[in-house]
């Protein structure tokens, strides 16, 4: 019977309605946690894993050696690789192709390098316009590796100590 | 001669009504956005303009520029003329509207009566626009609206008989001025519960969040406006917003105290019906942004088995205490307000 009384009370004097009212009250009051995105953007790991790049050595010689580890683990298929003896005798690839819609960016590939070749940049802001341009090729990949190679090096150096 | 220019004079005073009141309502989407967005720790629109501010009008041109389509068995001539139906009453009940002492364009005796006929109008819009449709969820949408409307109409007529008996007047400038004399005697404290029941009631009326089953996205996808575009659908938007700030005014006039300042005729004016309504409608978007949408059967069973008893019950002990004058509200009535 009280029960049904304060029941009553409680709905027609709306005490559960202004309860919520006064949280979402209390949300329009606190700031915005808004990041303004083109102008400013959140912290990033140096363990980011965004596009791909394959880096050299500091001679200018390309650190893959075909070893074809990062194509067999990849979980999605997305890296095709062909192998040939180079004149110098050499193993390298004559074709290293990263298919980006296929790519889930697991970050296998960088972790399965025996020498640190393919790596997963920071660069996360790109696009294509034509259908074609998502195989990254190895040239594509050298030269992101090329233009980024400081801070693909400093990011490795901050995270070597626990690999 | 003399009739041509009362005709001009009026044609301008609507001029002067209607013209802001686009412009509020274009800037109250924006409001709304913005105060939801600060609700959900957001910011909302901030990129057209400074601020945001050119936000409504970067909306309205999009909405001008894109294509009306009319479904191929629709019928065309309602379809088309469903948007005026429920815009044109929503605007033309301002006509009575009080702004301030003497600024109304039509000083109508039955002032209440007339807004409550158009209000009720803005209903055949939306009815017209679900059956034109031809489609399915269109017309769930209109009969949920239709059902909806009549139901709160009733609660929203009674809670305002309680003001007139209070002011002994239909005449929405003689209500407010009944409400002279210090907040203390505006209608909002004596007729508590019907000002709650009134405001509630509206914003079912206008079809606003928690009461919007007439659109339930994730039900009926958008109800009644689902086949609407471009120009069609803007025009039911603007309605639906013209509404809303009709709603809010009335209560302003019927509850606040319209145009009176808290103190008694200390800076009465235009400013304070402004910040009243703007309050309102503040109040409009907070809900909004506060309750998830009714059920149907919950809508029906508050209009007919919560507001319309309580309405009646509260005008009956108004009834009562002004018949044996009572307290210090009710004591004055009878001799002819304060």
């Amino acid at each position: 019977m009280t029960g049904q009384i304060s029941k009553y009370i409680k709905s027609f004097t709306l005490w559960e309605l202004l309860k919520g009212m006064s949280l979402t009250g209390r949300y329009f009051m606190s700031s915005s946690i808004t990041i303004q995105y083109p102008e400013e953007k959140t912290p990033q790991s140096n363990r980011f894993r965004g596009l791909h790049a394959l880096r050299r050595y500091a001679n200018g010689e390309e650190r893959c050696i075909a070893c074809k580890l990062c194509e067999a683990v990849c979980p999605a298929l997305a890296i095709t690789i062909d192998s040939d003896q180079r004149e110098d005798g050499t193993r390298r690839t004559t074709r290293y192709d990263i298919d980006l819609f296929k790519c889930i960016f697991c970050g296998f590939c960088e972790e399965a390098c025996p020498v640190d070749s393919i790596v997963e940049t920071r660069i996360f802001e790109y696009h294509f316009e034509n259908r074609g341009e998502q195989i990254m090729t190895k040239d594509k990949l050298l030269a992101i590796g090329d233009k980024y190679e400081t801070q693909i090096a400093a990011d490795r150096a901050a995270d070597s100590a626990f690999r | 001669m003399d009739g041509l220019i009362l005709t001009f004079f009026t044609l301008l005073k609507i001029l002067a009504v209607v013209v802001p009141l686009i412009l509020c309502v274009a800037y109250l989407t924006l409001m709304e956005r913005k105060v939801i967005g600060y609700m959900h720790v957001r910011i909302g629109p901030n990129r057209v303009g400074f601020k945001g501010l050119g936000q409504p009008f970067a909306d309205v041109f999009k909405l001008l520029l894109k294509e009306v389509i009319v479904p191929t068995n629709a019928s065309r001539f309602l379809f088309l003329t469903a948007p005026i139906l429920s815009l044109a009453p929503a605007f033309a009940a301002w006509a009575v509207i009080p702004f301030a002492e003497g600024w109304q364009v039509a000083d109508v005796n039955a002032g209440l009566l007339y807004v409550l006929a158009m209000t009720s109008l803005g209903v055949y819009g939306v009815i017209i626009a679900g059956w034109a449709s031809n489609s399915k969820y269109a017309f769930l949408g209109a009969m949920r609206s239709a059902a909806q409307i009549v139901a709160y109409e009733i609660a929203m007529g009674f809670a305002l008989i309680g003001v007139l008996m209070m002011a002994g007047s239909l005449n929405l400038g003689d209500i407010v001025r009944a409400q002279s004399g210090g907040i203390f005697n505006w209608y909002f404290f004596p007729l508590l519960p019907l000002a709650i029941v009134y405001f509630i009631s509206g914003v079912a009326e206008t079809n606003r969040a928690p009461f919007d089953v007439a659109e339930g996205e994730s039900e009926i996808v958008a109800g009644f406006h689902v086949d609407y575009s471009g120009m069609a659908f803007a025009l039911f938007f603007l309605a639906e917003y013209a509404n809303m700030i009709l709603i809010a005014a009335l209560a302003a006039i019927m509850f606040l105290g319209g145009w009176l300042s808290p103190i008694d005729g200390f800076g009465d004016g235009v400013h304070w019906f402004l910040i009243k309504t703007a309050s309102l409608l503040f109040i409009f978007i907070w809900l909004r942004a506060t309750f998830p949408r009714y059920r149907y059967d919950q809508i029906m069973r508050l209009g007919w088995k919560v507001f319309i008893p309580v309405t009646i019950v509260w005008i009956a002990v108004v009834a009562f205490a002004i018949y044996f004058e009572v307290g210090p509200w009710f004591s004055t009535v009878r001799s002819g307000g304060i």
